[in-house]
């Protein structure tokens, strides 16, 4: 029996989409027919407004795009400029921007993590764990650079200052003491009943259908494709230090907290490593401030937490870039969402949405 | 290892051997293609499996003044490579050229932004409408015209403070 198509809109304004994100859903009864996918609330215009400033002066846009991770965001446009204008990065900038950015993945996956299971009915405890740990991650960065969310900390040609005597022995400690924080995690959550039973078998996005939508992080690896740019495309330190890839192998919701969870060990280990071979020396290339690139254009990437974050930039030789284009994974990683909720139940669809761990500030820049 | 990167005379090559007469022009970094035949040349470009480029990394488009270019970097996953390609519209009126979401589906929401953005029309896309902007907002943004300054200015820093062409506080 079919009855008349139900519209609900889940959004703008509701928690489960993770910032001002529209799902406008058709039903069928409890099923889904069709997702219709709402954007724009949160878009501040980035790419025209950086068509205004100079190259330097763009920096602490990318802070703002993926607030969550916003480390990783100055290192993916500190590197197409860099690549763009030909400046070499001294050895201890590298392995800062490393440990950077493996912190950085680290509190955003606690994020995604966190808000995922909340969004499966693991009401807030988890979370609060998960934030415990992000919180320190956050402390070593106000350590660092002064702030704790746009953290403005990379320079092009380095990172903006050297690290302060304490962090690193902060840092050592941290990273002693987050495996057994993320065997707490395991222990509560992998084998959870109320994971399992809502995220295993839902949202399903098999491996061909991934890469046909360019889908990239932790959703294209929890698809089962072991595709990780800091192994296939190294910057920074990555060609320097080991780890693995962690994949899934049914692509469901479950497959990509897993992914993520497996990260965050990967992370530590990256860390770890990192600790021991930092170089002494300096962390910065002298770049004029009025930097002006050379004619030309350059695509920057790296694994962000959320996936392939790329900056396309392209000089005309002025002071500020002609086009500042930036390759969102957020945006991208939607494109098959209205597939994936098919035929599922609202409450499925949005442990869907949690599961691909939008950021609306990149969705929408 | 790192990704290399296709010479676009390498794609070129590949592309003149199937499909004559698609090429416009070939540099060591891209390979520019006749816009009215992208569609067919990323078909072929995906199914090539020499050249295997399956994964659509990043496509956008770029005002340049005299032109609109829209760039497609293309990445293979088995063989670690990225290609890129242009296709220059030199009607600034009504840009227009066929949409790749046939090919790679994951060009559906970047291919509607660049619409929104810059207004350039993809033939055949699904479901072409404005993706961040409303429906019904005057002109596309990253236009370089949209913003017209006094004096036929376009927006952006003409220098720095204290170099010559620098002209008092503002930006004019």
């Amino acid at each position: 029996m079919t009855g008349e198509p139900l519209v609900v809109n889940v959004g703008p304004q509701h928690p489960s989409t993770h910032g001002v994100f529209r799902m406008k859903l058709t039903l069928d009864g409890e099923r889904i027919v069709d997702c219709e996918m709402i954007m724009g609330y949160l878009h501040r215009s980035m790419e025209k407004l950086a068509e205004e400033r100079s190259w330097t002066q763009n920096i602490p846009f990318t802070d703002r795009t993926d607030y969550l991770a916003a480390m990783t965001g100055n290192l993916a446009y500190c590197l197409a400029v860099e690549k763009l204008a030909s400046i070499e990065v001294p050895p201890r900038a590298h392995f800062i921007r490393t440990i950077m950015a493996e912190l950085q993945r680290i509190a955003s996956h606690c994020m995604a993590i966190g808000t995922f299971v909340n969004d499966c009915g693991a009401w807030h405890t988890p979370l609060m764990y998960m934030l415990r740990e992000r919180e320190k991650v956050l402390d070593l960065f106000e350590l660092a650079c002064g702030a704790r969310l746009t953290t403005n900390y990379m320079r092009i040609g380095g990172v903006a200052r050297d690290l302060p005597p304490e962090f690193l022995p902060r840092l050592r400690a941290f990273v002693q003491e987050m495996p057994q924080r993320i065997r707490e995690y395991e222990e509560l959550l992998v084998e959870n009943e109320i994971i399992v039973a809502r995220a295993r078998g839902i949202g399903v996005l098999p491996a061909d259908k991934a890469i046909a939508y360019s889908v990239s992080g932790p959703m294209l690896r929890g698809s089962g494709v072991a595709w990780d740019i800091r192994k296939a495309d190294p910057y920074a330190a990555y060609d320097r230090v080991e780890f693995d890839i962690p994949v899934g192998t049914h692509g469901d919701c479950y497959d990509r907290f897993l992914v993520r969870l497996a990260e965050m060990r990967q992370s530590v280990r990256i860390l770890e490593q990192a600790l021991d071979m930092i170089p002494p020396g300096p962390v910065q290339t002298p770049v004029p401030l009025a930097l002006r690139p050379p004619p030309g254009e350059a695509y920057g990437r790296i694994e962000s937490p959320r996936g392939e974050l790329g900056f396309y930039v392209v000089s005309d030789g002025g002071p500020s870039p002609f086009r500042f284009h930036i390759r969102p994974p957020s945006l991208i990683n939607l494109t098959p969402l209205p597939e994936m909720v098919r035929g599922l139940t609202v409450a499925d669809a949005i442990i869907t949405l949690g599961s691909v761990d939008i950021v609306v500030g990149e969705v929408d820049r | 290892m790192a990704t290399r990167r296709l010479s676009g005379l390498e794609l070129a090559h590949r592309i003149d051997a199937s499909l004559p007469g698609a090429v416009v022009d070939a540099n060591p970094e891209w390979v520019e293609v006749d816009p009215g035949r992208v569609a067919e040349v990323g078909l072929l470009l995906r199914d090539d499996p020499q050249l295997d480029l399956r994964f659509l990394t990043c496509l956008t488009a770029v005002d340049r003044l005299d032109h609109f270019e829209v760039v497609y970097h293309m990445q293979s996953l088995r063989h670690n490579h990225l290609g890129v390609m242009k296709a220059k519209l030199w009607n600034r009126e009504d840009p227009e050229l066929p949409s790749v979401v046939t090919v790679w589906p994951g060009a559906t929401l970047q291919e509607r932004e660049a619409y929104d953005l810059m207004g350039i029309r993809f033939r055949g896309h699904p479901n072409l409408r404005r993706l961040f902007l409303w429906e019904g907002f005057p002109g596309h943004p990253l236009r370089k015209d949209w913003l017209g300054m006094p004096g036929g200015r376009m927006p952006g820093l003409e220098a720095f403070p204290g170099e010559p062409q620098w002209r008092g506080e503002g930006r004019g």
